[in-house]
């Protein structure tokens, strides 16, 4: 019998964790279409009430930045600090920033 | 219980109702579990574990139930790990070892089978839970409000892979067909009422079991249809596990399944 896995496409899931939150990667899985991704993605994902909502997106969809570039693209970012909001105080009421 | 929402129900009756429907999840969470590390994919052993452990707490919830009306020693645990064969109400389709009804336990597992069974009973369960919503029987009714949401997520999960497999490939479509021709006969049961049936359902605590015969093939004809299935014909077969006549599987099936209980028996965790 053939491996069902080297068959199915793969797909990247993210997920919600609650209202007002973005939704952020939590991992993948191996699913026919998105539809049977998205209903794989409740199984695995949201066991212990992690989401209110989930996004599945094809993993060759996704575009990513290539290893090796890694000195050229984040590097630079070191040495400047002044980018990041350090030097400010943040009222509570703005909440996750 | 106040006075206004007793059920007029004998009480030995009631928790025989009770048992009766908390059976019949206990014993598919059983066959369920069997699958667990042995599914065809990873993330298809994840969704049934958690079908399994959703039909457990069903069945936990209801023995939970009648453990508090019978007071005493009774408890989830006596009822789950303590009775015998004969004491089980749960329906014989249940039961049924999840290589098929011709492999007499011995064959390889079926996932077509173990998929249109838990397609079938979801479906009844579906049919079930919304009625029970309404039962006199308070805590019965917020257990069945509970338990449809699990229910509809399990039909939704059977029904999807009923129509791939049905509307898949020529072996898929054969072993999805092959299980529905055994598998079908075995419903019966469900919609045949015993006196006990009658009298929950006259008492307002439990629901007219033949009334949701006509729901419950309407779905399955749809979902059947889709997946290019032929409804098998009508048989005369009817199986008796709800009175607690059992087919040779359940014996085995509980005996590995009580077997820590009962060499531990009175242990907790």
């Amino acid at each position: 019998m053939s491996d069902p896995k080297s068959e199915w496409p793969l797909w990247e899931v993210f997920i919600r964790s609650k209202q007002g939150l973005e939704h952020k990667h939590c991992g993948s899985l191996h699913a026919t279409d998105a539809q049977q991704a998205l209903r794989m993605a409740r199984d695995v994902y949201t066991r212990r009430q992690e989401g209110v909502s989930i996004w599945v997106v094809p993993s060759a969809a996704i575009a990513a930045s290539a290893p090796e570039s890694k000195d050229s693209y984040f590097e630079p970012m070191a040495d400047k600090i002044y980018r990041h909001p350090t030097f400010y105080v943040l009222p509570d009421e703005v909440g996750h920033m | 219980m106040d006075s206004q929402g007793e059920p007029t129900m004998e009480r030995a009756q009631q928790i025989e109702y009770l048992l009766r429907l908390a059976d019949s999840p206990l014993v598919l969470a059983h066959r369920l579990s069997q699958w667990c590390g042995h599914g065809p994919v990873l993330e298809e052993d994840l969704a049934l574990a958690n079908i399994s452990l959703d039909l457990l707490g069903q069945a936990r919830l209801l023995y939970q139930h009648a453990a508090a009306l019978a007071g005493g020693d009774a408890s989830e645990d006596r009822y789950a790990y303590f009775r015998d064969v004969p004491e089980f109400g749960n329906f014989t389709m249940l039961e049924l070892p999840n290589s098929g009804v011709a492999s007499a336990g011995a064959g390889d597992p079926d996932y077509a089978f173990t998929i249109v069974r838990n397609a079938m009973y979801a479906a009844w369960q579906v049919e079930l839970w919304q009625r029970l919503t309404d039962s006199s029987d308070a805590q019965l009714a917020a257990i069945a409000a509970k338990s449809l949401k699990e229910a509809r997520y399990h039909l939704e999960h059977a029904a999807d892979w009923m129509i791939r497999f049905g509307d898949g490939t020529d072996e898929s479509h054969a072993r999805a067909q092959r299980a529905l021709d055994s598998l079908v006969p075995y419903a019966s049961e469900w919609f045949v009422p015993d006196a006990l049936d009658a009298e929950a359902c006259a008492a307002g605590v439990g629901i007219d079991c033949a009334a949701i015969r006509s729901p419950w093939l309407e779905r399955m004809h749809t979902i059947a249809g889709e997946a290019t299935l032929r409804w098998p014909g009508d048989s005369e077969f009817c199986s008796t596990g709800k009175l607690g006549r059992h087919s040779e599987h359940l014996g085995y099936l509980l005996t590995e399944m009580q077997s820590v209980a009962r060499a531990h028996p009175d242990a907790a965790w």
